[in-house]
């Protein structure tokens, strides 16, 4: 018959409609604005509402989530800001739109190069996000951001990231990508067994 | 929101309700119908058709109502690299477009040219052509950060009064951007002079060898 | 079923090829240098009597400051093989060389390419415009010694990041403040804007006259570029009588982003990122094929677990393309959303994957040479078998209420027909092909990475009209689940990359070819090293470019209502269509 096609069509979407309420009444308020209803809002399973309500919840993001850099700073216990940072200038040679510019320290008195950077930017307006600067940075001292909400008003003003703006606690990247960093200091650790281990020997 | 208690109320608001009010109740209408310009640019209007769709439904904020029609928009979402050959066609879209209007330039390549920045026929930025309200960091950004960043022009609507920022009120119209032309470069007409001293100068550099890595 | 015999390179050489084929002496070189004046006479003799029906990609490589420009063709059999390469050599003043129109009307749109890019001339071909820059644009900006406004150094990384980095922007470098660059002695007063004569006059209008004595005139309307239903920032001009087609001009170049320039600057690994950014509904296969070239020009492997690890990525890309494909299509066919809401649910929960593993969600960046950036992560395969099992019920319900529903067949049976003939010359490549008859699929004409290891059948369906390219799309979705179920199953192991990671690959001399079956067609990338640490010639071979010669043959005769889907069911994407 002409126009089963259509009704059966329909039927479907109708279905989708009715499925909604009946999951909301189903699973009631631990559907919205929970950590658990999220989840089940994103996984295999879900039916009905697919909606994420943001900016009352947000979609946890992966831990390998990349946005803008940051670079890793460690706090010793006098309070000072140590960035691991030693101007190698990797990042800068691998970024593929070359939007990292750093300069580096020189000692005053000989002229030699000492390993921190003096000045350190990125135009995040160019910056593609790709990551690979934080892949190959041989320090950890570079990583990719979670922080996705940095629109502004002014790119003029806001956009080129300087060395406080970039310079974050290593706490901050412990805390966003724990899998990352707990991979990290092991390798640190057996590596610095082995040397003392050679040493020994 | 506008919470200045010293306004000085315009002749043709004289005799009207307090203008803090009439702010807040105008502001509220327009921030929650904004209605999109439907304009794909590039890969980041795929993260727009996202966020359109139903896992972020930016419904919830009455943008859901996308307009192919510039007439009828009520912001302009830069959703995208900006070409030298694609930025007539924008400016004259933009121009179309009612106030009061709004541009969002969504992504690093809509902002300042992002990766393609150092490429020939692309445009550094649409804030080169058009007033930019909001600009939108990423490569592309995800549709939370584009949610993010149209929350901030919803913003930047609630802090505007009728008196400083509703220009579409006053008598004298807004004169529209001149739309560049394809030369052998793009020609924007606001800066004539400036090209024609740079495309003379460059001979006499040349010439005396002063310039370095001379343009073919 | 396609031929399965792989015929290589070398049983090529060995087939007997007139003596003026002169096979190439350069050593990571392969293929034939042939006379440019005989060009038109060796396409001929490789297509009737080699078999070589298929004309894959034509481009040139500019050796400055060598005086030789060289125009590189490949070809393929359309029952399957390695490719073969023909060079030409010209000179960089005066290079002519005859067009392959005649012989191949799939040159058309990619003779016009290289004559815009690298101002190669193509005698007899028809309409040699420019077609990614516009009409009157200064110079062919893929010439090595053509450098645009913006213009820093020669080669990335540059110098003036590091070690003494003080930050300022390409605006202050330039006179005008903008990536501006004009000719000498130019003067804008005196400019007369092409404003698209050219394009007019390319395109033939007759008056006629009716039955009733009213003479009726055929009248020229623009779809595009800010259009609902181009798919983004494409533009066509169609010459209609009434409301038929009667000539359709496609103008592209609208999200021309120079990307062949900036890959020429860039080293091999920056320029991985860059592929994201071609097809950026599929940023997986385009690392695919990215990485498969160079590894071919490397000579590296990847470990096991890595091969099955981008396999299961492709598939899952070409899942989440042609969601998106069907859903657009139906969009364009009036049904409103829905069908692309449903879609999108499904693509979400692949992009959360791609976003777990690679770190974006579109931009996946995942692919490095000899492997992949890291490990799939914990739980993620547990994830991606639920999801395999979703999946086909999703799929089975589209197919349910799209399929029979009398709206789409009505609009989409019979439209746009692409007979099996025209096809293959027009050089259409992926679901366009199949629909069409052809069963040609790279997994299976030309196995690369570990294709020839899974049980999966190359769909193929014979009407060539919009419908079957739909269903096409559907069936292929399933054949994908197949793939990654086994793949799934079979995964083991191991490490997932050859070798150190390393930033700065050194690259042996010579040139490759590598391809991939994409979601939207044969992807290509055409790479040429002299062993320093950037790619002399970064051509993309892109399907969705070459799919649109089609386009124009498909629309004439059909109502101008249909040209949109008809653009739809090609299934095309900006980024890589312009590059």
């Amino acid at each position: 018959m002409f126009g089963l096609g259509i009704i059966r069509g329909l039927s479907i979407t109708l279905r989708h409609f009715v499925m909604t309420y009946v999951d909301d009444i189903r699973k009631g308020k631990r559907r919205y604005h929970t950590p658990e209803g999220i989840a089940y809002r994103s996984n295999t399973e879900v039916t009905g509402m697919f909606t994420i309500q943001y900016p009352e919840e947000k979609l946890p993001v992966p831990e390998e989530f990349r946005y803008i850099p940051f670079l890793v700073y460690e706090t010793s216990e006098d309070g000072m800001r140590k960035i691991r940072c030693t101007s190698c200038g990797i990042c800068a040679k691998v970024c593929p739109p070359q939007c990292i510019w750093i300069v580096r320290t020189t000692d005053p008195d000989t002229g030699k190069p000492i390993p921190t950077p003096a000045e350190y930017y990125i135009d995040i307006d160019l910056c593609m996000s790709c990551g690979l600067c934080a892949e190959y940075c041989p320090f950890d001292a570079i990583k990719m951001d979670h922080d996705y909400e940095i629109a502004s008003f002014d790119r003029m003003k806001h956009h080129v990231y300087n060395l406080e703006k970039l310079a974050k606690p290593l706490e901050y990247y412990a805390s966003i990508r724990p899998v990352n960093y707990k991979a990290e200091e092991d390798a640190r650790a057996a590596k610095a067994a082995a040397k003392q281990a050679s040493q020994a020997a | 929101m506008s919470n200045s208690t010293r306004v000085e109320i315009p002749d043709e608001l004289q005799g009207q309700v307090a203008i803090t009010t009439l702010d807040r109740i105008y502001n509220w209408s327009r921030r929650n119908s904004m209605w999109p310009l439907m304009s794909g640019l590039a890969c980041c209007a795929i993260e727009m058709i996202c966020t359109a769709a139903s896992r972020y439904d930016f419904s919830r904020f009455g943008m859901e109502v996308m307009r192919p029609s510039p007439r009828q928009a009520d912001f302009m979402l830069i959703s995208g690299t900006v070409t030298k050959k694609m930025v007539p066609q924008l400016v004259r879209l933009y121009n179309q477009m009612a106030e009061p209007k709004y541009v969002v330039a969504m992504g690093a390549c809509a902002s300042g040219g992002g990766p393609f920045k150092e490429g020939y026929s692309v445009v550094p930025g649409i804030d080169k052509f058009l007033p930019v309200d909001v600009y939108i960091p990423g490569c592309p950004p995800t549709p939370q950060a584009l949610l993010n960043g149209l929350i901030k022009l919803q913003e930047k609507i609630d802090g505007q009064t009728i008196k400083k920022d509703a220009h579409w009120y006053r008598k004298e119209p807004t004169l529209p951007i001149p739309v560049p032309i394809l030369g052998p470069d793009l020609i924007d007409l606001r800066n004539l002079p400036e090209i024609k001293a740079a495309a003379t100068a460059e001979i006499i550099d040349t010439e005396s060898g002063l310039r370095e890595g001379s343009h073919e | 079923m396609s031929d399965a015999s792989v015929i290589t390179q070398t049983q090529i050489y060995e087939e007997i090829f007139p003596d003026w084929f002169t096979p190439e002496s350069r050593s990571g070189y392969e293929g034939f240098i042939i006379p440019a004046e005989r060009i038109q006479e060796a396409a001929q003799f490789l297509r009737d009597d080699k078999r070589y029906d298929f004309l894959i990609s034509v481009t040139a490589v500019d050796y400055y400051p060598e005086d030789c420009l060289e125009v590189v063709y490949h070809f393929k059999r359309s029952t399957g093989g390695a490719p073969l390469t023909l060079k030409c050599i010209l000179s960089r003043e005066s290079s002519e060389i005859q067009s392959l129109v005649a012989v191949y009307p799939g040159a058309e749109l990619q003779e016009r390419e290289v004559w815009d890019l690298l101002g190669v001339k193509f005698t007899g071909h028809p309409d040699l415009r420019r077609i990614l820059t516009w009409e009157g644009f200064g110079g062919h900006p893929l010439r090595k010694d053509w450098k645009e406004a913006f213009y820093e150094e020669e080669f990335k990384p540059f110098k003036s990041r590091w070690p003494d980095g003080k930050f300022s922007r390409a605006e202050d470098h330039n006179p005008l403040q903008d990536n501006l660059n004009f000719p000498q002695g130019f003067d804008p007063d005196k400019w007369v804007a092409d404003g698209e004569q050219t394009l007019y006059k390319s395109m033939t209008r007759v008056s006629k006259l009716n039955e009733d004595g009213i003479e009726s005139d055929q009248i020229i309307v623009n779809l595009g570029p800010q259009h609902p239903s181009t798919h983004g920032v494409f533009r066509m001009a169609a010459v209609l009588d009434g409301e038929t087609v009667v000539d359709l001009k496609p103008v592209m170049g609208y999200l021309h982003r120079n990307h062949e320039k900036i890959g020429e600057r860039n080293t091999y690994l920056q320029n991985m990122p860059f592929t994201d950014r071609l097809d950026y509904i599929c940023s997986m296969s385009n690392n695919f094929a990215y990485a498969l070239t160079v590894e071919k020009l490397l000579n590296v492997k990847p470990p096991e677990r890595a091969e099955y690890i981008r396999v299961i990525m492709a598939e899952l890309t070409r899942i989440n393309n042609h969601l998106i494909a069907i859903g657009f299509l139906l969009n364009d066919l009036g049904a409103f959303f829905t069908p692309v809401l449903y879609a999108l649910e499904e693509r979400e929960l692949i992009i959360d994957m791609f976003e777990a593993a690679s770190g974006s969600r579109m931009m996946c960046n995942y692919f490095r040479f000899g492997g992949v950036v890291r490990d799939l992560p914990e739980g993620m395969l547990d994830h991606l078998k639920k999801f395999l099992t979703r999946l086909p019920r999703k799929v089975d319900e589209l197919d349910h209420y799209l399929s029979g529903s009398e709206i789409v067949r009505i609009r989409t049976e019979g439209i746009g027909i692409l007979p099996p003939l025209q096809a293959i010359a027009n050089s259409a490549s992926g679901p366009l092909l199949r629909a069409s008859g052809i069963p040609y699929d790279l997994r299976r004409a030309d196995p690369y990475s570990i294709y020839d290891r899974f049980d999966f059948d190359v769909c193929v369906r014979y009407h060539g009209d919009i419908y079957d390219r739909f269903l096409l799309r559907l069936d292929e979705i399933r054949q994908s689940i197949r793939i990654l179920k086994q793949a799934v199953r079979d995964i083991p192991e191991g490490p997932i990359m050859t070798g150190k990671p390393q930033y700065q690959v050194r690259v042996p001399a010579g040139e490759a070819y590598g391809r991939v079956e994409s979601p939207k067609g044969e992807l290509g990338f055409y790479v040429v090293s002299n062993g320093k640490a950037n790619p002399v010639r970064y051509h993309v071979r892109a399907p969705t470019f070459i799919n649109l010669t089609s386009l124009a043959d498909m629309c004439k005769g059909n109502k101008i209502a249909d040209v949109v889907t008809i653009l739809g069911s090609i299934d095309i994407v900006l980024g890589e269509v312009d590059r």
